[in-house]
């Protein structure tokens, strides 16, 4: 069966296209030679331009350039924060991880090995049906265990449903405790200020802002010697081993910078179309609702529960019509799973797996929308009488 | 093929099943390839490539619809899959019977969980890569056996209903299995030379009396002979099968030095009873309820067929009859060591009239 091209592409917080200057950047360096850590110009040359390319990035997120580690994922710069501060932490007896019920996999899970392997404590705080942090049990939470705890990591805005968190009132509580923050989805998309908010880290990564996969940063303030996870050659502050990618780094900052300079005219327009959405979906579905509030929240995320439904048949239908969308994590063989961030917003497993994520990017117009509020109802309908019929269930 | 059809190809990750979606596609159909997650754990059932819930089985399947060039999605059939085979297949061990979980898993999984999704998601049929015929007599889709007699798959198709079969095709009945490999070579599949998967596949170590014993105990009961005598000892009555020969450890010789073989499996006493060859002989099968893959017979009429009471094993000339509640097949011939609980399937020539599950053998 032919697959609709292009498609509506309704999936931009998974991944969103390359940016031009970041394509632009990436493929005038691709074409260079040396090694940044060469000590010959050939590799001083691109180390100039790597070091140029950190300093932008900084300037975008607004911490020293020192603070920059680059990283090959976002999971991997989490996987160096939370194992790195643990480790260094556990040196004093500090043990207690304290995190949200909602994270990434990329934090919850090498947080849950540290528990499994090297003796955390792990205290999840609660989240509010709308998708915000319990402020008041973190209070209680870190006023009770201050003394043991290891750091504090919570995530800035959610994945799935998109809803900011309090982070400036999560460092405020923390006091001289390390806070990390999974900044994967707002970096570029929503004002993020590291040295304002008084972080100690945070994960930022490239090919959620239009530059290219396989290369991410950890912001990690300076004087901090955290174990890495990496060994080998040092490059980056002896914390993260491995050959700089130059060509990665260098588009990162070009895509950084161009999503910093087009911040507010990109949030104006992408929340103009998630409201467009949000009204014609739940217009044609009048039973469906939008998970979490909205309005403090990614400009781009929407997630709905179309009750009733399942979501692998809304996917398979909404990609025979040529709209993708997503319906949150997948084990590796590729099975559905039930969202754990949706659970946490005090869905049942059956909402949970009749919830679809639609996240907007720049390419997105009004009659992309239009789109799928014509085609959404039957979708719907369709995808209601299949998981009805479902014979066990 | 006939009209152009919107068809879900069920891919277990296979050669048979991806050479199947390929000639669906051939054959002018709108073909999406699905895998079927039949593990909430896919590890849990099995590591390796044997069997067909692996995270390897779910890649080659996706591969195999790259290279056919069709869309490909994972199903998530992991909780109808434990609730109509694995639990099935446990409660028929404690009951004593020796249940067949792949027809278990066509009739409730394949041919009934996916194909109702499927039909209610707008598609038309189910292709799978099983080897069998369906043809059109009289404006009926009958099921027959396929050319292939060592990978004929029509048994444990014979649980499928009329309407079941309106909805499957499957493209591979006419061609012998060494033929599909080479096809698939032909095709740049590169699942050609995949071994054929065996044994119960959520068994993850091929060991099926082990398995058993790890989920229903391993309680020690009398083996007896037919008069009630104690011979010996087991570790639990479910891990033996009628006609089982091997494994009985028994330390007392039958008057004549015969070898004594597994007769029946008294679940509620716990008993294991066993007896000479002969008396494993059956000359009648009585199954119920009965499934009919084309027309119900008239009740109480006597037809000449053929029963089959394994999945390869020989058909058995018999005559059959319907009373309205039992399929009854009266052997020409005994046979020996036959477990209720599998499926008895009757044949008219290579035609498939359809099956029960053995309930009682005399």
């Amino acid at each position: 069966m032919a697959v609709h091209s292009p498609q509506i592409y309704l999936d931009h917080a998974a991944t969103t296209p390359m940016v031009q200057p970041a394509i632009d950047a990436l493929t005038a360096q691709i074409l260079k030679t040396g090694n940044a850590s060469s000590l010959h110009s050939t590799g001083r040359s691109v180390r100039k331009e790597l070091e140029e390319a950190r300093e932008s990035i900084a300037k975008a997120a607004s911490c020293a350039a020192i603070d920059v580690i680059f990283t090959g994922t976002g999971t991997e710069a989490n996987n160096l924060a939370i194992k790195g501060l643990f480790w260094l932490a556990a040196k004093a007896g500090k043990k207690v991880i304290i995190t949200s019920t909602f994270e990434h996999h990329a934090v919850m899970d090498p947080i849950k090995w540290l528990q499994d392997h090297e003796g955390a404590t792990v205290i999840e705080i609660p989240v509010s049906k709308t998708g915000s942090l319990d402020l008041t049990t973190l209070q209680k939470v870190v006023d009770q265990h201050r003394a043991q705890i290891a750091f504090i990591s919570i995530m800035h805005s959610n994945n799935e449903i998109g809803t900011l968190q309090p982070i400036e009132q999560v460092v405020k509580i923390a006091g001289d405790i390390p806070v990390h923050t999974d900044a994967v989805q707002s970096f570029g998309k929503v004002d993020f200020n590291f040295n304002a908010l008084g972080l100690t880290a945070a994960t930022i990564s490239a090919h959620k802002v239009g530059g290219p996969l396989g290369v991410a940063a950890l912001i990690l303030k300076k004087g901090l010697n955290i174990e890495p996870v990496l060994h080998g050659g040092g490059q980056e502050r002896d914390i993260r081993s491995g050959t700089f990618n130059a060509p990665g780094i260098i588009a990162f900052a070009a895509a950084a910078s161009n999503a910093i300079a087009q911040m507010n005219a990109r949030d104006t327009k992408i929340r103009a179309l998630k409201s467009l959405l949000i009204t014609k979906v739940l217009g044609a579905v009048p039973d469906a609702w939008v998970n979490g509030q909205s309005e403090n929240s990614l400009p781009g995320v929407v997630n709905i529960t179309f009750p009733g439904t399942d979501s692998e048949g809304l996917l398979l239908l909404l990609d025979m019509e040529g709209i993708a969308c997503s319906t949150g994590s997948a084990c590796s063989a590729g099975v559905h799973r039930p969202s754990h961030v949706l659970m946490a917003i005090g869905l049942s497993e059956d909402e949970t797996t009749s919830s679809l994520r639609f996240s907007l990017g720049d390419s997105n117009t009004e009659a992309e929308i239009d789109k799928l509020a014509l085609v959404i109802a039957s979708v719907v309908e369709k995808s209601r009488s299949a998981a009805n019929k479902k014979v066990f269930k | 093929m006939s009209a152009k059809l919107k068809v879900i190809a069920a891919m277990s990750g296979g050669v048979d099943s991806a050479v199947a979606a390929a000639r669906a596609v051939e054959a002018g159909h709108d073909v999406i390839g699905v895998h079927l997650a039949l593990s909430s754990n896919p590890q849990k059932y099995r590591s390796g490539a044997r069997g067909c819930c692996t995270v390897e089985d779910s890649h080659d399947a996706r591969r195999a619809a790259d290279v056919i060039g069709i869309p490909f999605y994972i199903w998530d059939m992991a909780e109808e899959f434990h609730a109509g085979v694995v639990e099935n297949f446990l409660s028929e061990y404690q009951a004593g019977r020796t249940p067949n979980p792949c027809l278990r898993c066509n009739e409730k999984i394949k041919f009934e969980a996916v194909l109702v999704r499927a039909k209610a998601l707008g598609f038309d049929a189910v292709v799978t890569g099983h080897y069998a015929i369906t043809k059109e007599v009289d404006g009926v889709k009958t099921l027959n056996r396929a050319v292939d007699p060592g990978k004929d798959q029509s048994y444990v198709l014979a649980v499928l209903t009329q309407e079941q079969i309106n909805g499957a095709i499957f493209p591979l009945g006419d061609t012998v299995k060494d033929d599909v490999r080479i096809e698939a070579q032909r095709r740049g599949l590169f699942v050609a030379n995949k071994p054929d998967s065996h044994d119960i596949c959520f068994v993850p170590s091929g060991d099926n009396a082990g398995w058993l014993r790890e989920r229903l105990g391993s309680e020690v009961g009398p083996i007896v002979d037919q008069s009630g005598k104690e011979l010996g000892q087991h570790n639990g009555a479910y891990t033996y099968t009628i006609g089982q020969r091997r494994g009985l450890n028994l330390t007392v010789p039958t008057p004549k030095g015969e070898p004594r073989y597994v007769l029946s499996i008294e679940p509620k006493t716990n008993t294991v009873v066993v007896g000479t060859h002969e008396a494993l002989a059956v000359n009648k099968i009585v199954g119920q309820p009965p499934i009919w893959c084309g027309p119900t017979p008239e009740i109480n009429k006597v037809y000449k067929g053929f029963a089959q009471v394994r999945a390869h094993g020989e058909p058995l000339p018999t005559q059959y009859r319907f009373d309205g509640i039992h399929l009854i097949a009266d052997l020409d011939q005994p046979v020996f060591g036959l477990a209720t609980g599998q499926a008895l399937v009757i044949y008219d020539n290579d035609r498939v009239v359809g099956s029960a599950t053995i309930s009682e053998t005399f």
